[in-house]
């Protein structure tokens, strides 16, 4: 383990840079923390948190100008691998017919700094997803090559948090290149970094560094202690996929469609969600077709419509569909479980729909 | 994955509102199309968008393949409208045959319901061709009305040339029908079946699946004798965009044809 002062991140930014990396990390903008490129440190949300809640998100001033003291915001890097609107090939009339070209698309070469445990294991959930094993996607896979991963791990949990339950975190341990740890105290601010790859380590060469000390490797180990025993909410996995598959019938999911508003936010939020739609959009001439993929959601009734009928059309049956995917058909499908307890359909859902809540009303449902 | 371009050799209608067409390719070898009954491709229509059609030709024919559709919506018209010589795009074949391999030495009992004939239609050609291997053979097939009857040329021709038992019956008679009325359950005694020695094929509406199902099971077949084919809505054929879910299987790639008794704890849940 390496200690680097809170400027050298600034250096590892710039040495990314210069090798050609596309530099993601997380910045202040409108009210939340989005991912975006940034340049420098001073881009990093420097003494911003949050505060989270079901259906509730606010940014909060801390006293320690923390770069990475807030929890999972709005975004999630899925943005990048797995973007919201993705140009796929374009076709033009011509005299044979037509014919259809790939969108020439770019591949841009990524580095995310400030990755949480939880969002390392989404990502390695949809590495699984557009790798199927029969098919592979082209974008996800030529980005997912190169991207070059700095993971933070938490020194504390928001409030919707629960990866402790998904066994999902907070310790980054496999995945990364390089893992930070944020320590502040009263007169120091510096991080511990692990390397995880010869690609880290390479870096980490060029970086100025000193053999972390004990006291500073207890500091780092404290910190995710702190995270771990703060973790705003539990999800009781025990049997968690025959709980759902044998309680398709519950009225629990009644209750839950009373109050859904089938707005698509949890999916939008979902670091694992990923279905998409395509979407063909042709010039008024006629004569030149563009075929996009976009982000979808199983809340929209389109989703599952069929010539002639619908197979989802309540929205309790959508919002069944959605959570016993997550937590249930997930696992037969990619043998693991489809959500990493990163609260963020919890905080983001309008009505605050808690979906670790959702499943211990299942649980004393079947009590009484 | 990108469409290739085929071309339209013939296009004719089966009924009032059901057309086929014949494709070919000359940009790429037709080796690239061979498929396995029941498979399907994602047929394009320049501009408009994609549909999965099921492929309907004899998978031993290997100049052109066939789909035959239902005219039901956006791309679907597109598709009719086409003419002799128009180009589309394809991308296929994609999803799991009929067990054909499987299910030799066994009488076969094919149940279907209107467009849900064409489907299985290569299913019959490949065991009226391989005939020997396999014991009797029944085709039980319903339709809306006389004149939405698929194939009807082609039914009577087998019936007449080939050693396969074929009983037919509608929802609503014309003048001139002088068949059976009534749904297609209603045709299964004909069959004469011997569950032990049976293994069935159906595909049709989900509704006229269901009372099928209910039927082969009451004369004794077992769960794993029945296969069925699915329709869910699809956009990649890919495993990827999540439209075809059912439970915990993506239509797309475990399907469209499933052993009934791999979807038998979930059919009957509504809106899944
Ligand atoms: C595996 C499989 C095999 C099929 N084989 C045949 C066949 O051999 N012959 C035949 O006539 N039909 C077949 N179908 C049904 C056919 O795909 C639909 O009728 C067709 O997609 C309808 O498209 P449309 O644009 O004309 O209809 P619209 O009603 O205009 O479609 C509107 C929307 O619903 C979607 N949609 C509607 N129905 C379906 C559907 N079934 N699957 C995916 N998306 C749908 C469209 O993509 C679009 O988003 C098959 C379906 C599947 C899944
Ligand atoms: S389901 Fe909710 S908590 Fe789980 S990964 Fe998705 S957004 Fe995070
Ligand atoms: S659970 Fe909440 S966020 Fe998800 S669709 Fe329903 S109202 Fe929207
Ligand atoms: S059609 Fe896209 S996942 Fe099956």
């Amino acid at each position: 383990m390496k200690t680097i002062s809170k400027d050298s991140l600034d250096k590892i930014i710039g040495y990314l840079k210069y090798k050609g990396y596309k530099v993601i990390g997380p910045s202040v903008r409108d009210g939340a923390i989005i991912y975006d490129e940034i340049s420098c440190i001073e881009d990093l949300p420097a003494g911003w948190g949050d505060e989270q809640e079901a259906g509730h998100y606010r940014l909060r001033k801390r006293n320690d100008g923390a770069l990475f003291g807030y929890a999972a915001g709005p975004q999630s890097w899925k943005k990048f691998l797995f973007p919201g609107k993705l140009k796929l090939w374009e076709a033009e009339k011509n005299s044979k017919g037509f014919e259809i070209t790939p969108a020439n698309g770019q591949f841009p070469k990524y580095a995310f700094i400030g990755v949480r445990s939880c969002e390392l294991h989404a990502v390695f959930i949809q590495d699984k997803v557009f790798n199927n094993g029969m098919f592979s996607d082209t974008y996800y896979n030529k980005i997912r090559k190169n991207i070059f991963i700095a993971a933070v791990n938490c020194a504390e949990a928001g409030k919707t948090c629960f990866c402790v339950s998904m066994k999902t975190g907070p310790k980054a341990e496999e995945g990364y290149d390089i893992a930070l740890t944020e320590i502040i105290n009263q007169d120091e601010h510096y991080f511990v970094v692990d390397e995880g790859t010869p690609k880290g380590s390479e870096l980490m060469e060029q970086i100025e560094s000193l053999t972390s000390t004990e006291e500073q490797l207890a500091a780092a180990d404290d910190a995710l202690k702190n995270a771990e025993s703060n973790m705003g909410r539990t999800l009781e996995t025990d049997g968690i996929k025959s709980l759902l598959y044998k309680n398709h019938a519950n009225t629990v999911w009644d209750q839950i469609a009373k109050r859904c508003l089938s707005c698509a936010n949890c999916t939008m939020v979902c670091p694992t969600c990923f279905c998409s739609n395509v979407e063909d959009v042709t010039d008024l001439s006629g004569d030149h077709t563009e075929r996009w993929r976009t982000w979808d959601s199983c809340f929209n009734l389109d989703y599952s419509k069929v010539a002639g009928g619908n197979f989802r059309t309540s929205i309790k049956a959508r919002y069944r569909q959605w959570m016993t995917h997550k937590l249930a058909s997930w696992i037969d499908q990619f043998g693991i479980s489809g959500c990493v307890g990163c609260g963020r359909c919890i905080t983001w859902c309008p009505v605050g729909i808690d979906i670790t809540k959702e499943v211990s009303n299942i649980r004393k449902s079947l009590k009484n | 994955m990108i469409p290739r371009q085929v071309r339209v050799k013939k296009i004719f209608w089966e009924t009032e509102d059901v057309f086929t067409l014949e494709l070919v390719s000359e940009d790429y070898p037709m080796s690239e199309f061979y498929f396995r009954p029941g498979q399907f491709n994602m047929l394009y229509a320049f501009g408009v968008g994609e549909a999965a059609i099921s492929i309907s030709s004899d998978s031993a024919k290997k100049n052109s393949i066939l789909h035959s559709i239902h005219k039901v919506g956006y791309v679907t018209n597109a598709l009719s409208k086409l003419k002799k010589g128009d180009v589309i795009g394809i991308r296929g074949p994609f999803g799991k045959a009929w067990p054909l391999e499987e299910i030799k030495g066994y009488d076969i009992c094919i149940m279907a319901g209107g467009i849900g004939l064409a489907p299985l239609r290569p299913s019959i050609y490949y065991i009226l061709k391989h005939r020997k291997q396999y014991g009797k053979f029944t085709l039980l097939y319903g339709a809306r009305s006389p004149r939405d009857m698929l194939y009807p040329v082609e039914l009577e021709q087998w019936a007449k040339k080939h050693d396969i038992h074929i009983e037919t019956i509608v929802d609503r008679a014309d003048s001139m029908w002088r068949g059976q009325v009534g749904v297609v359950t209603e045709l299964i005694d004909y069959a004469e079946l011997d569950p032990e020695r049976t293994r069935s094929m159906v595909c049709g509406p989900e509704i006229m699946m269901k009372y099928s199902i209910d039927e082969l099971k009451k004369n004794g077949l077992n769960e794993d004798q029945i296969y069925l084919s699915l329709e869910r809505n699809m956009k990649c054929a890919l495993g990827f965009c999540g439209h075809c879910q059912y439970g915990p299987s993506f239509v797309c790639k475990e399907g469209p044809v499933f052993n009934f008794s791999k979807v038998k704890d979930i059919f009957e849940i509504r809106e899944l």
